[in-house]
């Protein structure tokens, strides 16, 4: 058994991960095929949104795909990192809205 | 791994094995090594230093064969055709024939004044001109293509805008080639032209008709790009999990033929880079052009042909499935 936890050949694994549950798996697909394609947001757009949650997510795989994904599409690099300002701004503004319930809770605690 | 093999081996279990000949619909012809640009993904490895270039009896032979009825496509390539000297009158006599005579540019040079008359002498030829915008980003294109090429590309092409080329009702056509600048694959072509088309009628207010998206082979410069950056044995790897064998019938070099600058015959650019003769007992020189033995004959296979089967298969025309 290889040593990794995240080895770069993992990625190729991805479409097996309905091994073992081929019924929830080929749903998973679907859904994942549904919601990655062009709709009313472009494909372009999606793989930017795609993106910044691959970041977000910490997910070596997603970024590493996505980020393949944009180069293909012709995104620029410019545009990758502005997704990706979205998502940091986004975890940071979702951080500090949580201070809330600190700042609640502090104020009904102290003298 | 040997790719050659594997490749042989796919296309055996597709029963397309040995690969052969359905036509030659298109006779491509590289007139010139020679090129004002020295681009970092050109296979045939173009620069201002080449000096190869067909002789006038070569492209005599070349427009004898491209009469032969069957063939409908006369495909002009090099290097930059501008820079042979006889350009000008293969194409007037090109033009002779009524048939769909396409030059591939890279623009930029139509800009300087030794060659800004091909601007007129391709609308007047009615020639397609094919030119490689490999991509909407400044940086990215300057960086493949040389300094500036790309503000010069889109001066060019609004150049050829004016002239009629990619107007609707012109009949002049103007289509664009699009190349990942770098170790990775084209996306969707018709997501890209749709890009394409917006962002240049937007920002320079240019028109064109199509976009070609174009596979790289790991032939010439950019295979030295991919063995330098360490990125070879991943990109064989991805064009072979990217193969597909429905783009099999329709690989370029089952209806094109390839001419060498110096005459001789090869099934496609690529192998004519690589120095992949023809195999079997088919006419090997432009000069020995036989249609029936050339249009059946049997294509020499590599590990490099897994780049036009990749995905949606790539050709000299873009994708070849839509």
């Amino acid at each position: 058994m290889s040593q990794l936890y995240y080895e770069t050949k993992d990625l190729q694994d991805f479409s097996n991960i309905g091994e073992f549950a081929h019924e929830q798996g080929k749903k998973f697909f679907d859904y994942y095929t549904s919601s990655t394609s062009s709709g009313k947001l472009t494909e372009r757009e999606k793989a930017l949104i795609a993106l910044a949650v691959a970041t977000v997510r910490h997910c070596p795989y997603c970024i590493d795909a996505y980020t393949n994904k944009c180069l293909s599409l012709g995104v620029g690099n410019d545009e990758m990192m502005e997704a990706i300002h979205v998502g940091a701004a986004m975890v940071a503004g979702d951080t500090l809205a949580h201070a809330t319930q600190m700042r609640k809770i502090v104020k009904q605690k102290e003298m | 791994m040997d790719f050659s093999q594997s490749f042989a081996d796919q296309l055996k279990a597709c029963s397309e094995y040995p690969l052969y000949a359905q036509a030659v619909e298109t006779l491509q012809t590289n007139i010139t090594r020679r090129c004002n640009l020295s681009c970092r993904h050109c296979h045939v490895e173009a620069s201002p230093a080449r000096t190869e270039e067909m002789s006038r009896q070569d492209m005599e032979a070349c427009l004898r064969a491209a009469a032969h009825p069957e063939i409908k496509t006369l495909d002009i390539t090099g290097g930059a055709p501008e820079t042979h000297p006889r350009l000008v009158w293969f194409l007037r006599e090109a033009a002779l024939m009524k048939k769909r005579v396409l030059v591939r540019s890279n623009a930029a040079i139509l800009l300087e004044k030794q060659y800004q008359h091909f601007l007129d002498i391709y609308a007047e030829s009615g020639a397609e001109v094919v030119v490689s915008l490999p991509n909407l980003n400044h940086d990215r294109t300057d960086r493949m293509r040389g300094p500036d090429v790309f503000g010069k590309i889109i001066v060019a092409l609004g150049e050829l805008n004016s002239r009629g080329y990619g107007k609707k009702g012109s009949g002049l056509v103007l289509d664009l080639v699009h190349n990942p600048v770098g170790a990775y694959l084209p996306g969707s072509q018709e997501v890209l032209e749709r890009e394409y088309r917006n962002r240049l009628r937007r920002d320079f207010g240019i028109e064109f008709n199509r976009l070609y998206c174009l596979i790289n082979f790991p032939v010439g410069r950019y295979l030295d790009f991919l063995r330098g950056s360490g990125n070879l044995e991943e990109y064989f790897r991805l064009l072979k999990e990217s193969f597909n064998s429905a783009a099999v019938g329709s690989v370029m070099c089952r209806t094109t033929l390839s001419v060498a600058p110096d005459g001789r015959l090869f099934d496609c650019d690529f192998n004519q880079v690589l120095d992949l003769s023809l195999s079997g007992q088919t006419p090997v020189h432009i000069r020995d052009f036989d249609y029936a033995k050339l249009s059946r004959r049997q294509i020499v296979v590599r590990g490099h042909c897994y780049s036009c089967t990749a995905g949606a298969g790539s050709s000299c025309q873009g994708v070849l499935q839509k």
